[in-house]
């Protein structure tokens, strides 16, 4: 038990360093750059993920995570830019109004399982695509662009976050951005699959009906966790919009949803950190099968069946997959 | 004797046809009750109606004077009357011990968020779910297979998981779904002994829908005996294996099956 924990604080101890020291030093080295941009977009897609992720865990596919992102990244532009609402704030708020719209939505929709409810999630990216594309405080096809970079913060004339349009290299502070934000929900999801709510959502994937009759409200639970999920969808998508410094309807589409489920699985349901891995060796996988030009989806996609063929229990099962991994 | 659980004038209709047509009876504080009849009596049926998995298409199931039928399976778990299953179905991937954890749901005084964080009554509660899981597996004789996965549990030891499963909710009235089914003679011996103590030492009242005969004649107090969705009888063990419409219905199939 002991040695237990202290193999795991030296992996997390080694993992904050490779992420938050090791790559800002090897890309100095390297020269590079380009891989901030990279290191940042699979950050926040990881954030994305963990919410997919979550979702599996109470026994539901998920493939409407890109709707929330684009909720997301829409709420958090429309108040940077419309109401001049600095973006630390825009960004929580993202979050929460995207959480909002999944406890409406997810009310209806939570009663169906398996195929049916990865049905209609699908559906919803689509949704929002199309609402984006009606509404005119989205600007509709023209979406929003120059939304201004993350101001600063100070409280009491102490500076605490720097103006990031004063900034000669932002692209180190969106990374740093992106990654803490990462690392600050895979702490969340760990804590929260390890607390009593991860156990009663395991006793859910397991068996819904046995569930409520030991007193579980599993409507409750289902949409508390659905809104959780969101609110990570939220985040990233937010984001995703401040560092692009624009948001269309087409930025988030059906075929991101499809992947940030493909990541969860191909990382493995099984782990919390599961997700994040899948993220990182598919987006790279992606961008480094890009030599192969018109072969990269037949390569790519051949790759994701034997991966998922062989190791159904995603790619962190190679190396906890002896002992009893949780 | 009052009446712990009143079924009254219940009927359940799918479409045209009628699964359970007008029965009532009563379940009195501390007796083990079976339901019992030949397949498609509509005995799980009327299971779903009391516990609320499905609504009633009239009449009322009250517990303790109160209505808990067409309501919520969880709210009438927080009455006090919680329902196992028939299919082994339990939680199959976690330890026997982690279900009886996860089980004790409704003894919980943290909130959610309280579990997260890390609360003072959260850390309160998570010891004494874990204490009362010991409590529990020692009372059903199952501390030595604690740890293990409960899907590599043989058929007996599931069933006990079940019961384990539903006594952690601290529950007044336990219904049990063919507790005996798949199991061989010593097994089912097992079980009804199982089941007496439960209702012996931790005063809970236990209905089981059942099909295996001699099991039920030698637990129950009392039996009630459906047909094509229909009481056709109501009485003690020895009454039922007396009556001639009991005796009418299983005809064919096997007087012995009753026992006699």
């Amino acid at each position: 038990m002991q040695s237990d924990l202290k193999q795991k604080l030296i992996g997390l101890g080694l993992f904050l360093f490779a992420i938050f020291i090791g790559v800002p030093v090897m890309i100095n080295i390297t020269g590079r750059w380009d891989f901030y941009y990279t290191l940042t977009s699979v950050a926040l897609l990881s954030i994305a993920s963990a919410g997919v992720w979550l979702t599996f865990y109470i026994g539901r596919i998920n493939i409407g995570q890109g709707a929330f992102a684009l909720i997301g990244a829409y709420f958090s532009a429309i108040l940077v830019v419309k109401a001049g609402v600095t973006f630390w704030i825009a960004l929580p708020a993202a979050g929460l109004f995207a959480a909002l719209v999944a406890i409406l939505i997810g009310i209806p929709i939570l009663r169906l399982r398996g195929v049916y409810f990865a049905m209609i999630t699908l559906v919803l990216t689509q949704v929002v695509t199309l609402t984006a594309l009606a509404l005119p405080i989205t600007n509709g096809a023209r979406g929003m662009s120059s939304i201004p970079l993350p101001s600063g913060v100070s409280i009491f004339g102490i500076p605490i976050l720097p103006d990031f349009a004063s900034m000669a290299n932002t692209k180190l502070a969106f990374y740093y951005t992106a990654t803490i934000l990462m690392v600050a929900s895979y702490a969340a999801l760990y804590r929260l699959v390890n607390s009593r709510l991860g156990h009663i959502c395991r006793s859910m994937q397991q068996n819904e009906e046995l569930a409520s009759s030991i007193g579980i409200n599993v409507a409750y639970i289902r949409v508390v966790i659905f809104a959780i999920s969101s609110f990570f969808g939220g985040i990233g998508g937010a984001l995703f919009g401040s560092i692009a410094q624009s948001i269309y309807p087409s930025s988030f589409q059906v075929v991101d949803s499809v992947n940030y489920m493909l990541y969860c699985f191909l990382g493995g349901l099984g782990y919390v950190f599961g997700p994040m891995l899948g993220t990182l060796v598919l987006y790279f996988g992606w961008d480094l099968l890009s030599e192969l030009g018109k072969f990269q989806l037949l390569i790519y996609s051949t790759l994701l069946i034997l991966i998922i063929r062989f190791l159904p229990n995603g790619l962190l099962s190679v190396r906890l997959g002896r002992g009893d991994a949780k | 004797m009052s009446a712990l659980l009143q079924i009254r004038n219940v009927t359940k209709k799918y479409g045209g046809l009628t699964a359970n047509n007008d029965i009532s009876f009563d379940v009195t504080a501390n007796e083990i009750l079976s339901v019992i009849g030949p397949n498609g009596a509509g005995k799980s049926t009327l299971f779903k109606m009391i516990s609320s998995f499905t609504p009633t298409t009239s009449g009322d199931v009250l517990y303790k004077g109160e209505r808990i039928s067409n309501l919520k399976p969880h709210i009438v778990a927080r009455k006090g009357v919680v329902r196992t299953f028939q299919e082994t179905t339990i939680f199959k991937n976690m330890t026997v011990r982690e279900g009886v954890i996860v089980a004790q749901h409704l003894r919980a005084e943290a909130s959610l968020a309280g579990y997260f964080w890390g609360s003072k009554t959260a850390k309160k509660d998570v010891a004494a779910f874990g204490e009362y899981a010991d409590e529990l597996l020692e009372f059903l004789g199952m501390t030595g297979i604690g740890n293990e996965q409960a899907c590599n549990l043989p058929q007996g030891s599931l069933r006990a998981l079940g019961i384990a499963i539903g006594l952690a909710t601290d529950p007044q009235v336990l219904l049990l779904d063919e507790p005996f089914a798949g199991m061989n003679h010593e097994e089912t011996m097992r079980m009804v002994d199982l089941i007496r103590m439960v209702r012996d030492e931790r005063g809970v009242t236990i209905m089981l829908v059942e099909h295996d005969m001699p099991a039920v004649m030698n637990i129950s107090d009392r039996i009630v005996v459906l047909n094509f969705g229909e009481k056709i009888a109501e009485g003690t063990p020895s009454e039922i294996q007396n009556n001639e419409k009991v005796i009418e219905a299983y005809l064919g199939s096997a007087d012995d099956e009753i026992g006699v």
